[in-house]
């Protein structure tokens, strides 16, 4: 009772000063919509988040067009000579197309082809796993909002600091290794040199890290499906296979779709736990295409911010489409709920 | 010892055990070891010394070899428990090694020279905590910048976060005006353009701007979340607009309605998004370490990456300042998941 009142003193302590700097802040205020009326301070309000908007988002996007069609190392747009669609050309001059190596930016090709390998695969896996993961969490179980946290853990953790935890655990005296020895006496190997094995690594590190957020999404779609129907189909006799495949997972589809998506526009975009756990080696098995874009932009000793931007432009259109996707399923559900 | 176990295993309805079950409880004690076990090793393993991490196999606790300063000899001396012949055995103190044999004395007697066999010994070992990874980075390196950067960094970023992105949804949930819908589709339409796409004209604005090697410049491109308008407006909606009409009539400005009804009404959602933004500032990588090329800038995912990705890593130092980059994170986890996990669960986005 005293702690509370006590807080409530502090917090209106430290609020005191806020408070009389906005009363004084509405003194020019009261002036503006004096003037410009109350339709004119909606105007005010919006003002300071689309200035933000349109100089950090919307003005990039279009910059980002010019810089794809000029050519140099410099960066000041005023020092880039026009060279039209030389960049993209650069980017798809192939001799065969099934074949990175023999592209003339052949570090691009395998980018994509990482990068689309990736994808398919780790939200596949996620996805399977998250599922399996949301139909357990769903079950009638004791300390259900514990066990939906364990899975959450890994979501909150920062990318380098995922990275690292999975650097050290597939170091050669890591922990990977000391299991494998205790169980089959196996020779301590060293993983991250190894170029399938950091590939697998790279898919299994993100499943870990973002599989509780799909996780949650799903359960929550599992929860929303009506009690009634599984009570209908336990006095029917159903199968528990039969329910699944007839109610749970035609119910959850839309959820299901949704989380798909989503896990696809996240995994394109693949950087930071990778960038700290593989550096997207070694050679270039790791290589993913954001990484590709930052290395061509900025890190390279050959850098070239023209054909980085032509890169990323084509990498939005991936991700404009799948949004899109993603806006287009979210409608179909909301209608779905009305009727 | 029975009924203490049936008493365990006894099944909610008096059912018996169904496969399903194990497969159930398989799978969370699995997913429990999984989900907390890598970052549990990283936390033990940052309290070892650099000779204690270079081990094969590695303990769990960090564990190192006892020593002993020795009448006549300058360093301390390794301890060893050595089997003597007659079968009884005995702590010596390592003065050299020569091949399969090492050359010790006896602590308490150091003028006679025992040899011993290898395969006769075993490292006198006591577990202790090397602290001294977590002070010398602080007091040596960088770190303890690093960590006044991010704390800057995400407090700043929170602050204006939420004031910008309340304003705006303040002005987009209650009040009816021409292009109210273009602005939303702007907003919602930024929700398609992640830095990954935008990071090369970004750079070069922030440059102009003069804002390059400077903390602002970390800041300032990442307040206005669309995430944060949409949860701010979604939730304004709900406040009934004759609150507001009443606070008019009584000649209330525009702004005070904001900050001294609208805002506190919307404190939930305040919460709500105040935590998913210190959590996102705090965990930037990449844009920062775009902007930040100066050591003494760098915040400490940046320091992190920066210092593990050398050629000789210094693991034990690294080791620790993960967990302390940890720890903000694991405080949020442990107090405020639930109003993260039922913020998702609402809204589904991250």
């Amino acid at each position: 009772m005293t702690s509370t009142t006590t807080s409530s003193h502090l917090g209106a302590l430290l609020m005191a000063p806020v408070n009389a700097l906005m009363r004084v802040v509405d003194i020019p205020l009261r002036g503006l919509q004096k003037s410009t009326g109350i339709g004119g301070m909606a105007a005010f309000f919006l003002a300071p988040n689309m200035l933000i908007f349109g100089i950090f988002v919307l003005l990039p996007l279009f910059i980002n067009i010019v810089y794809s069609t000029t050519g140099g190392t410099a960066f000041f747009l005023s020092e880039r000579s026009f060279v039209g669609t030389e960049q993209y050309q650069r980017l798809f001059t192939c001799t065969n197309y099934l074949d990175p190596m023999s592209c003339q930016e052949d570090a691009f090709w395998t980018a994509v082809g990482n990068t689309f390998w990736f994808v398919v695969l780790q939200v596949a896996l996620m996805i399977l796993v998250s599922l399996v993961t949301a139909l357990i969490l769903n079950r009638d179980l004791i300390g259900r909002s514990f066990w939906r946290a364990v899975f959450f853990f890994p979501v909150l953790l920062s990318p380098v600091v995922v990275g690292l935890i999975w650097k050290w655990i597939l170091q050669r005296q890591g922990l990977l290794n000391f299991i494998l020895y205790e169980i089959g006496n196996v020779t301590p190997y060293t993983w991250l040199t190894d170029r399938n094995w950091t590939f697998i690594a790279t898919i299994g590190v993100s499943i870990w890290a973002h599989m509780g957020l799909y996780t949650l999404i799903l359960l929550a779609g599992l929860q929303a499906i009506p009690k009634d129907l599984y009570e209908a189909a336990e006095m029917d006799g159903t199968k528990p296979a039969r329910v699944f495949w007839r109610i749970t997972l035609p119910l959850l589809a839309p959820n299901l779709l949704v989380v798909v998506v989503l896990a696809l526009i996240k995994a394109v975009q693949i950087f930071d736990e990778v960038y700290v756990l593989t550096g997207g080696g070694p050679g270039t098995s790791t290589l993913y295409l954001t990484q590709y874009i930052y290395e061509t932009g900025f890190a390279s000793a050959l850098r070239n911010p023209g054909l980085a931007a032509a890169a990323s432009i084509l990498m939005g259109l991936v991700l404009v489409v799948l949004t899109l996707m993603q806006l287009g399923l979210g409608r179909k559900n909301e209608n779905k709920g009305k009727r | 010892m029975g009924a203490a176990a049936r008493f365990i295993l006894r099944r909610k309805g008096g059912k018996g055990w169904h496969w399903t079950d194990i497969v159930t409880w398989v799978w969370l004690i699995g997913g429990l070891i999984i989900m907390f076990g890598p970052a549990m090793w990283l936390a033990f393993s940052s309290f070892k010394t650099p000779a204690a991490l270079n081990e094969f196999p590695p303990s769990i606790l960090p564990y190192v070899t006892s020593q002993a300063t020795v009448q006549g000899y300058d360093k301390p001396l390794q301890l060893f428990e050595a089997k003597m012949p007659d079968g009884t055995t005995k702590v010596l103190a390592e003065v050299r090694r020569i091949g399969l044999v090492a050359q010790m004395v006896d602590p308490t007697t150091p003028g006679e020279i025992i040899k011993v066999n290898m395969n006769d010994r075993t490292p006198v070992r006591s577990v202790s905590f090397a602290t001294e990874n977590y002070t010398e980075p602080f007091t040596q390196f960088d770190f303890l910048r690093y960590l006044w950067n991010s704390v800057f960094v995400t407090v700043v970023a929170t602050l204006i976060t939420l004031i910008v992105n309340s304003m705006a949804a303040f002005a987009l949930s209650k009040y009816e005006f021409t292009g109210r819908n273009l602005a939303m589709f702007v907003i919602l339409a930024t929700l398609m353009v992640p830095l990954s796409v935008i990071m090369v004209p970004l750079y070069s604005i922030i440059s102009t701007l003069g804002m390059f090697n400077s903390l602002w410049g970390v800041i300032l491109p990442t307040v206005a979340t669309p995430t944060g308008v949409f949860i701010l407006r979604q939730y304004m909606l709900t406040i009934p607009d004759e609150l507001i009409d009443a606070a008019r009539m009584d000649k209330a400005s525009e702004w005070q309605i904001y900050w001294r009804i609208v805002l506190p009404l919307t404190a939930p959602a305040l919460a709500v998004l105040a935590i998913f933004s210190v959590v996102w500032r705090w965990n930037d990588f990449l844009w920062p370490l775009i902007v930040l090329s100066r050591r003494e800038l760098y915040t400490l995912q940046v320091g992190l990456s920066i210092y593990s990705g050398e050629l000789n890593v210094q693991w034990h130092f690294i080791l620790a300042m993960t967990v302390v980059t940890m720890i903000p994170v694991v405080l949020v986890f442990i107090f405020l998941q639930r109003f993260i996990t039922t913020g998702i669960a609402g809204t589904g986005l991250k």
